[in-house]
Parts: structure tokens; sequence; C-alpha cells
């Protein structure tokens, strides 16, 4: 099925063609279009919690609605939106960083996306799958947090379908993670153009590769926590069952085992994104690059030092917890060394405050917030204070929000222009990016007052009697703020692919090799395979060789295939009948699944 | 304009703050040893935070506006890095770590609950979603409102019976999670005479917002006044009125389904043996319902027994269908139990 | 499939992406055999390993795994070296073997829960059969794979230019052999 044409990139159009495509450039946009619709769903799902909150004794929502809406706004937040927003830019820029035609793997990548689309349709059909299931309300979503902490997950005092979604959802969005993990590491170490050397790559993509080697080394966990949780679910097993002797703490070991290294799952990326926009638009190359790579290898490396801090309040003893405040306070230093190199990118440099600049500078600006109030809870009494409780939330948020969203926001304004080929209005970038920093930190900065002041986070209602009707309006004022930033950013976009102002090549001035070729790329990418010869290709005084505009010899070009497509419905159909407990079921989910992969493995396909 | 809109959210944020209170659950505002610790750590550390703060903020700021690109400037030089600088600030917060983390060590191990010498010891235990508390030494048992002396040592022991809770009453210090199959434990001297606010820290279900907690810590007077009216035993059936004894009928009554007899879950000491629910030997006495889901009186209470999942949502004690009659009859019968 | 690249690292990269996945598979492992040691002489009630495990049985099982290993070997040794024969008989002897282990493994749990033990009997019995469950689920699906390898060899499609497919399925194979001996060495031996 290979082609050996040079087709423009867009020749190759129609509905079908996107659900075979195993190019990386068409998988990262279905990546990012994908994560933004779930980005917008777990957005509504704040919203409906700030305005359930906006007041004491408010009963907009239910309890038990509630519970739903901050379960999956989490769920979401992490799994559907963050991750896979990041895995769009893999997708799309890394095989352009490293000077490759394509992933290592075109199908798994294709297959990655898939069983994230269907993974994440499987978790959401949970709010309207209540009557199909003979639930007795429509909404039967995960109802126990998004670290669903055992027992309050086991069918004694979860009986409901709500927990069944969350641990089959999981473990069918950790299968995508995986194959996706596999698949950039391998790109990364072997689809490297001649002369890209290790300490040749360009920071994000860097960052990708930490960020991939804590997937495939982290998702594991969580899934033996979920089968764990199945089997006591489905098959009456006694893993969490202290009546028979478990321990419920085993659960929030694998589960912050994963947990944390996922934090610097869902932050690296954007990091590495800060790395890229900072110096492009300050005209200077990153201050200690090198630095700030290893820094990144240490803050991934040391990330599975840390999980107890999650559980200072759960009694572990002294020691322990000593010694889990130390390694956490440990990370706070490649943390700081990271910013400090940042600014001193920007030192003495020619600043052009673009969209992407700014969001890079809100992330410093951000973070900083979140990393000093990370350090306050990574001391184990001041936790006890402030774990699960509003100061968290106000935490999770700037390193999540703060940090994580606005470099994916950094990302989108800054290869924006090399994905669609136009320019964003920066009139309106810089309206979204304002909107969304004033209304950030309206809601999220009152909510360190809020937690100090005595409400737990995941409460529904709270009483007059806490004095904290005022602080909470704000915080609901500022969401609604987040939410109208965001309208602005999807009336950019919609702006800019009908009206925007062609790119070209390179519109930033940036060093990096993706701006070697056109916007968008062609299918092949590269006409010719560059040859590296520095770490800046664009800014070096050694000029790489030119990418010519046609490639001089035909370019084969791999082929599209439908058998990822297939594979990952029958992982769907899987999931579906254990939800279901419908045996016939699973074994047709499985059977597709072993056809499809047997059909891949013998279908000719050329990469 | 970044300035200012700095301006204009810190000013917001003060106004919020200053228009809330009196905050009764605040963490800032210790009235125990064991928070007193962790609030005199917690500002050691906040003011190194405020002073990193500035100085990145300050950075940050002063490099956008100096280094703002200039129309004509030359262009940068091209620095790639300066090996002393970045040791520098690699070691610069190493040492702040250390100035946070040698406190930090010392006040786990003040706060690590191990019971001080001649501590009062209290079991608590979690259920979904209400607190049961037993005083060993005291031969108490007792729901939703701990009752402790000022000045006294008092330790508890916690555990659940259930799912996890996590107990937290912010004045007097941190939060320790309660865990079937383990004991924590929380000890703290509370200082000052009064009622403090507390709930269950740890998501545990549907009501957990409504899993509020009460300590009343009383002056020696007042302590022994309270250890005696709930070991006195309550009125026994022939001396109530004829109200409140039609309560005690009705309290007694087995209905249909049995589950929903007030007695299958309820212990009134000499009447009934139940231990699904809170015990209310001496339910007058408290002035709250529910954990703190109502206020404990006349119609909190009749709320209360006319359909508890409305009040509390997911409720173990299900809405029973009881006529306004024997409401009003057990009303007045349950608070005679005092 | 072609292997006309020239990779940076000079290894091919399905073999890489193999390596990778046996990394985060450790993982797996690690975290299911760590669950079996945390709840080691936690049940509540019987019967414990000492009172069931059949020590004999099992190494028999044990050495019957390892001896597919070795068949492995001569297997991607014959392919490589482009011996039909040999490779068509040390692939089948790789997967009879691998259904041998099958076969006691089956022999075993079946025992187990004739003498009481189920999966939900104790924490013994759920982390017991969660452990060996997914190592023999492992074997099976390796099991397949040998057995399509050896469907690929009848179809005269596994020459020389593919030993690299049999040197991946090798890998697999190797490793979870590791595994059991891991495992037989943690539940068996160690009581």
């Amino acid at each position: 099925m290979a082609e050996h044409v040079a087709p423009a990139a867009g020749a190759r159009s129609g509905i079908w063609s996107w659900i075979t495509t195993t190019d990386h450039k068409r998988i990262g946009i279905l990546y990012g279009v994908t994560a933004f619709v779930f980005f917008l769903i777990g957005g509504l799902e704040a919203l409906l919690i700030r305005l359930q909150l906006a007041s004491s004794q408010n009963d907009l929502v239910s309890a038990e609605t509630f519970n739903q809406l901050f379960t999956m706004h989490g769920t979401t937040m992490v799994f559907l939106a963050v991750m896979p927003l990041s895995a769009a830019f893999f997708n799309y820029i890394v095989p352009l960083q490293i000077g490759a035609r394509d992933v290592a793997f075109p199908r798994l990548n294709a297959f990655s996306y898939w069983v994230f689309l269907f993974g994440g349709l499987f978790l959401n059909a949970s709010f309207i799958a209540g009557p199909i299931l003979g639930a007795d309300s429509l909404s039967v979503a995960p109802d126990a947090g998004w670290f669903g902490y055992a027992n309050l997950t086991s069918r004694a005092y979860s009986p409901g379908f709500n927990v069944d979604f969350w641990v089959l959802g999981l473990q069918v969005l950790g299968i995508a993670s995986l194959a996706a993990g596999f698949n950039f590491i391998v790109t990364i170490v072997n689809l490297r153009a001649p002369g890209m050397r290790l300490m040749r790559l360009p920071v994000f993509t860097w960052m990708t590769l930490v960020t991939q080697f804590l997937v495939v080394t982290a998702f594991p966990v969580i899934t033996i926590g979920l089968v764990f949780l199945m089997f006591d679910r489905f098959f009456g097993t006694n893993f969490y069952q202290v009546s028979a002797g478990g321990d419920l703490l085993l659960w929030q070991h694998l589960f912050w085992l994963f947990g944390h290294p996922e934090v610097y799952i869902l932050i690296l990326p954007p990091m590495g994104i800060v790395s890229e926009v900072l110096p492009t638009f300050s005209r200077k190359p990153l201050f200690g690059y090198a630095v700030v790579v290893y820094s990144g290898l240490l803050i991934g490396v040391m990330g599975w030092g840390v999980w107890s801090h999650h559980m200072f309040s759960v009694g572990l003893g002294p020691i322990p917890d000593s010694v889990f405040a130390g390694t956490t306070m440990l990370i706070a230093i490649p943390t700081g060394v990271k910013i400090f190199n940042w600014l001193a990118t920007m030192w003495g440099g020619q600043l052009r405050f673009t969209t992407a600049m700014l969001f890079a500078l809100g992330f410093i600006a951000m973070f900083v917030i979140g990393g000093l109030s990370g350090v306050m809870h990574a001391s184990p009494p001041a936790d006890l204070q402030q774990t699960d409780t509003y100061f968290v939330v106000a935490h999770i948020h700037y390193v999540l929000f703060g940090g994580a969203i606005q470099g994916i926001f950094a990302g989108i304004y800054y290869w924006w222009p090399k994905m669609t080929g136009r320019l964003m209005n920066e009139r309106l970038g810089k309206t979204h990016f304002w909107l969304g920093f004033v209304g950030m930190n309206l809601a999220f900065f009152p909510m360190h007052f809020i937690g100090l002041l005595g409400m737990p986070r995941r409460i529904y209602t709270y009483g007059p009697e806490l004095g904290l009707d005022s602080l909470n309006l704000v915080s609901t004022i500022g969401a609604l703020l987040i939410g109208v930033s965001i309208l602005v950013f999807a009336a950019n976009a919609w702006w800019s692919l009908r009206h925007g102002e062609t790119a070209g090549n390179d519109p930033w001035g940036a060093p990096s090799l993706e701006w070697t070729i056109s916007s968008p790329p062609p299918a092949y990418n590269f006409s010719v395979i560059p040859e590296v010869v520095s770490r800046l290709p664009r800014w070096s005084r050694t000029q790489m060789r030119a990418i010519p505009d046609v490639p001089p010899e035909p370019v084969h070009v791999p082929g599209g295939s439908f058998w990822p497509v297939i594979a990952a419905l029958g992982i769907g159909v899987l999931a579906t009948g254990a939800l279901l407990h419908t045996l016939w079921v699973v074994l047709a989910g499985a059977a597709v699944l072993v056809v499809a992969i047997y059909a891949w493995a013998f279908e000719p396909f050329e990469v | 304009m970044r300035t200012l809109t700095a301006l204009a959210l810190g000013a917001l944020m003060l106004g919020a703050v200053a228009c809330g209170g009196p905050y009764p659950q605040s963490t800032l505002d210790p009235a125990a040893d064991f928070g007193s610790h962790i609030d005199e750590l917690f500002r050691w550390i906040f003011w190194f935070a405020v002073g990193v703060f500035v100085v990145v903020e300050s950075l940050l700021l002063f490099v956008v506006v100096r280094y703002r690109a200039r129309p004509g400037a030359p262009e940068p030089e091209r620095v790639h890095g300066n090996t002393l600088l970045e040791i520098g600030w690699t070691l610069v917060p190493a040492v702040i770590l250390i100035l946070i983390a040698a406190p930090t060590m010392q006040t786990i191990f003040r706060t690590d609950g191990t019971p001080p010498e001649g501590a009062l010891e209290v079991d608590v235990i979690g259920h979904q979603w209400w607190w049961e508390y037993n005083y060993p030494e005291l031969g108490i048992t007792t729901a939703n409102e701990l009752h402790v002396p000022q000045g006294r040592p008092v330790s508890l022991r916690l555990t659940s019976r259930d799912v996890i809770h996590s107990f937290w009453a912010p004045r007097l210090g941190g939060k320790r999670d309660v865990i079937a199959g383990r004991t924590n434990r929380i000890s703290f001297t509370a200082d000052s005479a009064g009622v403090f606010l507390g709930q269950c820290a740890e998501f545990c279900g549907e009501s957990h917002a409504k899993m509020g907690l009460r300590v009343f810590v009383d002056d020696s007077v007042t302590f022994t006044q309270w250890v005696a009216g709930q070991r006195a035993a309550p009125p026994s059936a022939d001396t109530l009125p004829d109200l409140a004894r039609r309560g005690w009928e009705a309290f007694r009554l087995i209905r249909d389904p049995a589950s929903n007899s007030c007695i299958a879950c309820h212990t009134v000491q000499g009447v009934s043996g139940g231990v699904l629910g809170p015990n209310l030997t001496h339910m007058g006495s408290r002035s709250t319902v529910a954990a703190g889901a109502l206020p404990n009186t006349a119609e909190g209470l009749a709320r209360w027994l006319r359909d508890p999942p409305a009040e509390k949502p997911g409720s173990k004690m299900p809405r029973i269908g009881l006529t306004e009659d024997e409401i009003a009859a057990l009303v007045a019968y349950l608070q005679l139990l005092r | 499939m072609t292997h006309a690249h020239v990779t940076s690292t000079g290894l091919d990269s399905r073999k890489l992406a193999f390596w990778t996945f046996i990394g985060s598979e450790c993982l797996l492992f690690g975290s299911l055999i760590s669950t079996y040691l945390v709840y080691k002489g936690r049940s509540v009630r019987g019967p414990t390993p000492h009172e069931i495990l059949n020590i004999p049985v099992t190494s028999v099982s044990t050495f019957d795994l390892l001896m597919s290993s070795l068949a492995m070997v001569l297997a991607l040794a014959a392919v490589a070296r482009g011996d039909r024969v040999w490779a068509r008989v040390w692939l089948a002897a790789t997967a009879f073997l691998g259904l041998v282990f099958l076969g006691f493994q089956a022999y075993e749990f079946t025992s187990f829960v004739h003498e009481g033990l189920t999966i939900t009997t104790n924490l013994f019995g759920s982390t017991f059969f969660t452990l060996t469950g997914f190592h023999g689920g492992h074997v099976a699906v390796g099991v397949v794979w040998l057995l399509t390898l050896l469907v690929r060899s009848f179809q005269g499609k596994l020459g020389p230019d593919k030993a690299l497919n049999v040197e991946i399925a090798g890998l697999y194979w190797h490793f979870v052999d590791v595994v059991w001996i891991v495992i037989f060495t943690v539940v068996y031996l160690l009581q």
C-alpha cells in the first residue's frame, strides 16, 4: 500500500483517509482536536462545580451529580486533555524536530490515537448510559474522585456502574499511552537525522523522551492497581478487602507510584515547549542547554522517589514522612534550576511579546506560585493542614493550569502556523491570554485562602458559618472568565483557518529544524533527509545544506491502514463487554482485536 | 498593565477575605499545641516562599521590561550558559530547602501523635457519614460532638468501620486519615475553652460534605459535669411525660421491615443495643443532629426524622414514613435524653 | 517489511521497541510480585501457601519452561542459518513445552480449587492466582506467537531474512521464562 509519490499534504482527503491515516501530522491534528473537545467538556464540568460552590448551601446540582462532576473533571483533564494535548505535539512536532519522515511505527501511532478516542468516549458515555444499563438515573459517571481511593471504590460502597466505567476506561487509556510511549522512545532514539546527536535534540524532544520513559514505567503500575480493583469488583477477590486482611494503603501506594510520575508526564512536555518558545522570542539560545536537559532527566528520575508525599496524612510514621519530605524538597532544586535558566535565556535578549511568548512568560510566573505552594506541603506537618483542602486544589491548578495548560497554549500559538500554514490573530491571542491570566488568578488564588481557612476539597456544599462565601464567589467569577478566554481562543482558531495570514516556512525566526520546511509540511516532511550540523540549525554560523522544495527523487510515503482503528475498536468492545458482564461481547471484542492484530502484522505495509 | 492587574487582583482578594469571617475552621488561628506547632512551621516556610516569589517574579518583570525588543537594536549576544551562575542558582535553593527541612523534621516528630503522659484516650471511629467516640477511661460512648478537657493532653485513636475518612478540626491541629484496618493517632492539648468546628477531609462518598464534627473544649468544671451527665442513666420510661412516653414507644416499635425500626440501629442505654447508627443515650445533650447537618432543635430533629436522605443525600438512615404524631413524640423523647 | 533504514543507534527499531516493552513489563510483574510479598502471611484464613503449594510438581514445570528457552535458542539458530527442518522442529518443541507448562498450571489451578483455594478464598488466593494467571496468560500469548511462526515456516515465509522476527519472539519467550524463575523463587521456594 505504499505510494512512491510525493503528494502535497492536502491531496489525500476525505473522511476515510483520516480514519486510515498513519501520517504523524494528521494523527497529531486528530489528537489535538479530540483532546480540545475533551478539554471543553472538562471545563464545563469545572464551571458547574464552581457555580455550585459560588455560595454556601447552593443547590444547583445534587451531591451525586457534584461527585460525578469533580471526578470526571479530574479524570478528563489529566487523561483526556493535558496528556493528549501534549501528545498532539509529540506527534506533529517531534518527527519534524529530529528530521524524520514519520514515527518509528506509524500504524501503532494511529492505534494509540484510536484507543485514546474510544477510551475517552467510553468514559464520557457514562454521563448518558444510565437508562441503557437499567440504572435509575441518566448519568452513571464515575464518582469516587480521580484517584479513586479504595475501599470507597469497592462494590460494597460503590455498587453502581460508575466506578466500572472508571476502572475500565483508565485501563483502555493506559493501553493508548503505553503504545505511544514505546513508539516515541524508539522514534527519538532511532530515527534522528544524521548529525542529530542526543545533545543536539531540541529541548521539547528531550522532554518528550523523558516523558515517554515515565509513561512506559508508570502506567504498568496503575494498570495492576486497576486490575486488582476490577477483580475485586467483578470476581470478588480480596485485594482491597479489609475484612480479608487487605490493606487499603496498597491502592494508594500503587496509585501514587504511578501518580507522581504522572505529574511529570503532565508538566515536562509544557516545560519543553517553554524551552523552545523563550529562545525564539528572545533571539537568544537557551541558557545552559545541558543543564536544562539534565534537570529534566533528574526530575523524571526523582519523580519515582516522592510518591508518599501524597500520603502524609495516612499515618506512615515519622521516619517515612521525613524521608519523603526530603526527596520531595530535593526535586524543587532541578525545577528551580529550569526557572533560572529560562530567566537567564531572556536576560540580554530582544524580547518579542507574541501571544506564544506571553503564554510562556505566564507559565513561568504561575508555575513559580505552584512550585512554592508545593514546597509548603512538601513539609508533612504543614501538609496535615493543607492536604485534601482547597489549598491543594489551588496548588494543582497553578501547576496544571498556570503551568501545563499555559505551556500548551504557548505551543499552540507557536506551532499553529507550522501545522496550518496560517498565523493566528495576535490581538485575539493577547485577549485570550490576558482574560485567561486574570481569570486564572481570580479562580485559583483565593483557593489558597479557602483551604487555609478550612474548606476541604470535594464537598458539594458548605455552611455560611465558614465565612467563605465571598472568596468562593470570586473564584467562580474567575472560572467564568477562563471560560470566556477559551471561547476567544476558539474564535481565533476559526478566524485563522479562514482568514489567517499565510505563515511561510518560518514566521518567527526560530532556530530548530521544523522551521526549515514548508507550513504545513508535505506528507514526506523533508524532501531530503537533512544533515544536522549544530544544535540550532537555523541560527548556527555553520549552515546546514538547504532542503529543496521539491524532492530530487520520489519519496516513499507509507499508505494508510484501517487495522489500527479496527484493533482499537476491538478493545473498546472488550471493555464494553466487561462493563456489561457479558461474556460473548468480551469474546467478540477479543476476536476483533486478534483478527486485526494478525491482519496488521501480515499487511504489506512499508515503513 | 501587569502591575495594575496584580494590584487589582490583590485588592479584590483582600476585600473578599475581609468581607468573610470569622473563620471557625481556620488553620491560621490555632487553639492547641498540635495546631500551633504546624502554624509556626508554616509561617516559617511561608516567608521563605514569599521571598523566593518576590525575587523570581521581580526578575521576570525586570527582564520583560528591560529587554523588550527595540527597533534597530543589535542582535543579542549568543550566550550559551555560565557554569558559575548555574552552580549558584542550584546552591541557593538547596540552602533554603535545608532551612525549611530542619524545622520540618523536628515538627514531624513533635506532631506524630505519640500520646503524652496522662493523656485522655478517645477511640474515634469513622462511619459513613458520622463519627463515633468512645472514652474507654470514662465508659462513655457518644457521636459527632467530642468533649475534651482544656489543658489536659488528649489522644485520639482513629479507625474506620467502612471507607476512609479523615479527622480534621483545623484550629486544634492537622488532619489524619481514618482508615479501616489501621489505627492512626492525633494528640493535642487544647489551650482555650470553646467549640471548635471540623469535618471529614477525605472524600468518603455521597454525603462527605455533611460529615461535620465539633470539638467542645471544656474547662474542668464543665467537663466534669458533662462526664457525669453522659454516665447518668437515661430517664426510665415511667418517669416520662405523656408525649415523650409515646416517643419511647415509637422508638421501641418493631417496624416493617425490621430495619426501619429505630432500635435496629441505635442504642439507648437500657432500651436498645443497635450499633449501626449513633448512640442516642444522651442525644438531647448534643447541639446538632446528623453530624452537623441540622441544629438539635425540635424543628431540626423533626426535619431529620421526616426525611433523612433529603437532609443528607445517601443517608444510611432511610425515610421511614413516620406520622407527624410519631415525629412529635420522638422529638419529645429524644430531647429528654440529656 | 523492509529494514532498509539505517537507524541512529544501528539497532533495529522493532527490537528496540521490544526492549522498551520488556522494561515496561518488568514494572507490571514487579507490581504483581510486590503485592504478593506485601500480602504474604496476611490472609485471615487458609489454605496457606505452605499447606497447598506442591514444590516437586512445580519444579518439573519450571524445568520444562527452562528447556523451552533452550529450544527457543536452537530454533532461532536454525532459522538464522536457513535450516527449515530444524527450525520447525525447535519452534514446535518450544511451543509444545510452553503448552506442557500451561497444562501443569491448569492441573495446579484445578487441584487448588478442589482443595478449597480459589481467587476469592483469601489474600493468598487472590494474589497467587492473579500473579501466576498473568504469567500464564503471557505464556499462552507466547505459544500462539510461536505457532504463528511455525505456520509461517510451513508457508515458506520464515527464511533467514526473517530471523529478526524469531529473535523478537525469543526475547519475549526468554523474558517470560525469567519472570517465572522469579515467581518460582518468590512464591514457591521462599515460603
